[in-house]
């Protein structure tokens, strides 16, 4: 869907069809389709960057997030502060940086939880079927027939706001599209001639689908995750910004965002750069996930799409 | 397609079933006792185990939830800790704002995705089709709270066209009622806008690649006329499902822009009942938003059955 990426690159299309080269395979190949895609390299350096920030942020941070400076307060971006300082005189360039770290750690383990979840209970719904399969699909429809944030808020109002609640909450509310997901590309592998060949050989079960169903669903697992971690940002935010994600004083662009709403008129740099901060972030998950999805399998273009497209 | 429809809407049950556990078990989560958090830690003894006996808590699960349902079912969704308001009343209340809002962000992104999306996807690679994108991919970007608060700040603050946030009913005062809706309707409408025209974009590229569209341009139909009744129709099929599901999925962001915009729906009647922690008012807003949700999916469901004469159920 993104232009540029479109076109799969001219070898690609030949392996495609072939179950010759498995997504595995692809996936060793994949610098080499994700080089071609411009959007996806521009994700890649914006994940990348902020990867490292979010690592080395404290060091590189002008200041103490959390330093009030009652002579500072709500100057607006100088050299000495290139975003400007917020109501209470803190450094708006440093509550960026440390809400970096904040945001991409809930977002990572919220998405980590409901993909391990999520692969689970699809594969094993995928693999076994019958019953076991009906009740765990009639359990991620009733997920469904709530709107993702509305879940998450719920959820996030009666456990009360944490750090740890948001990635439960954003955990349990990303489980489903995991499961259906996993589920979906399990039922195409069962059927394949070398599953059929492994159980034929006395393989159990489990070992089957951890050695040969498994490295098959990788490939849209891993544009999922992407993709959800665009998703799992948005959300960290929004919840934040109503109160219910990170509470203070950890500096999280949520809470920066609804912070700087009492003072956007007086001092509108402490809404704008976290915004933006957010804005960038997940451009650049999205971008990625796009390109991933084009590299590893060029049929699944239009199943998935950017996080937004599901809410 | 009238076994059709029935056949869809016994499908509901169980969702509607799956939804009422999730919402009845929403208080249980509660870490502690409900009564007590509710309450707080000044309140004594005796009012704690007068509210844990009207929520039946001391009750085995199962039937508690029975009990609940039951009232559920007749419309009694308990009273507000606070207000002593039938949770009910309160809630069918508040859903027509929501509703108001949501269909006029709707209209908004249909306003910008149908343009935008049919003059990118026939003219794919252009300059026009790259700003498109370029849109796009900004819109689903952005947080829909951020995008009200730069609104509020450019179109409120600055140039003092709309009012910052508030309600007028339509029935007091039209005018005022369009001046305060257009900011918030504006904000959720832009970002699903986005989502609508990347779908429609990618929908009728592949459309006009289609034989069809070779066939009536090859009889001599003006460009104009095979875009709008030959490929249009076709590329609009599936992007049905999508418009349906988006509006759905609109709800969650409506949720949240109410609170910006201080719109008074079911999103601020649930986040206002969590700062107070009216637990039977926030299952009461839960269970409003999704029930809606489910109607507006089958509704889809069945517009799209009725569009598309090749599906057979």
């Amino acid at each position: 869907m993104t232009a540029g990426s479109t076109i799969p690159a001219p070898g690609r299309l030949r392996e495609a069809g072939g179950l010759s080269s498995g997504p595995l395979e692809r996936l060793g190949d994949l610098w080499g389709v994700l080089r071609r895609s411009k959007l996806a390299l521009i994700g890649l350096a914006i994940v990348g960057v902020l990867v490292v920030l979010a690592i080395v942020g404290p060091t590189v941070a002008p200041y103490d997030p959390n330093d009030l400076n009652v002579r500072q307060r709500s100057l607006p971006p100088s050299l000495n502060h290139p975003f400007g300082t917020d109501d209470r005189g803190r450094d708006v360039l440093s509550r960026v940086l440390y809400g970096a770290r904040v945001s991409l750690q809930v977002a990572v383990i919220a998405v980590g939880i409901s993909a391990t979840l999520g692969v689970l209970l699809g594969a094993v719904s995928g693999y076994l079927g019958g019953w076991v399969d009906e009740l765990i699909m009639r359990f991620t429809d009733i997920l469904f027939a709530f709107p993702g944030i509305l879940l998450a808020i719920a959820i996030m109002g009666v456990l009360g706001p944490s750090v740890t609640n948001a990635m439960i909450a954003l955990g349990i509310v990303y489980t489903p599209i995991f499961a259906r997901i996993t589920r979906g590309s399990v039922l195409v592998i069962r059927s394949e001639v070398f599953v059929e060949a492994a159980r034929s050989s006395g393989a159990a079960a489990p070992r089957i689908v951890a050695r040969h169903v498994m490295p098959n669903v990788v490939a849209p697992i891993i544009v999922e995750t992407t993709l959800s971690l665009a998703f799992a940002i948005l959300a960290e935010a929004a919840l934040s910004f109503l109160g219910l994600g990170t509470p203070p004083p950890a500096p999280s662009w949520g809470r920066m965002l609804s912070e700087g709403r009492s003072f956007i008129q007086d001092a509108p740099w402490m809404g704008i750069f976290p915004g933006l901060a957010i804005v960038l972030t997940v451009m650049g998950f999205n971008f990625l996930g796009d390109g991933l999805r084009d590299a590893l399998d060029p049929r699944l273009k239009g199943v998935f799409d950017s996080a937004k497209d599901r809410g | 397609m009238l076994s059709f429809i029935l056949r869809r809407l016994l499908l509901v049950i169980p969702v509607c079933f799956g939804i009422s556990v999730v919402v009845f078990l929403l208080i249980h989560l509660v870490p502690g006792d409900p009564a007590r958090v509710m309450l707080g830690l000044q309140a004594d003894e005796a009012t704690v185990a007068a509210i844990r006996e009207e929520l039946g808590l001391n009750r085995p699960l199962p039937i508690q939830y029975v009990d609940w349902v039951t009232h559920a079912l007749r419309g009694d969704l308990g009273r507000s800790y606070l207000t002593d308001e039938p949770v009910f009343a309160a809630v069918l209340g508040r859903l027509p704002a929501t509703l108001t809002l949501a269909l006029a962000a709707f209209a908004v992104s249909l306003l910008i995705a149908l343009p935008i999306g049919i003059l990118s996807g026939t003219r794919p690679y252009t300059k026009a089709d790259y700003g498109a994108m370029v849109f796009a991919q900004l819109g689903v970007a952005i947080p829909e709270f951020w995008l009200g608060i730069m609104l509020i700040l450019v179109f409120s603050l600055y140039l003092r066209w709309v009012p910052p946030s508030g309600y007028v009913s339509l029935w007091e005062n039209p005018v005022a009622w369009l001046q305060h809706l257009i900011l918030p309707a504006v904000t959720v409408g832009v970002v699903n806008g986005a989502v609508l025209t990347r779908f429609l974009r990618s929908s009728m590229l592949e459309v006009m690649h289609q034989d069809y569209v070779r066939t009536a341009r090859a009889k001599g139909v003006a460009e104009r006329r095979v875009i709008t009744l030959h490929a249009l129709k076709n590329a609009l099929i599936p992007t049905v499902t999508v418009i349906g599901l988006q509006f759905a999925f609109m709800l969650g962001g409506v949720v949240v822009v109410e609170v910006i915009f201080a719109w008074p729906g079911v999103g601020r009647l649930a986040l206002d009942a969590i700062a107070r922690r009216d637990y039977p008012m926030v299952q009461g807003a839960v269970l409003a938003v999704a029930l809606t949700f489910v109607a507006i999916n089958l509704l889809v469901d069945i517009a799209y059955a009725v569009l598309d004469p090749r599906i057979k159920y």
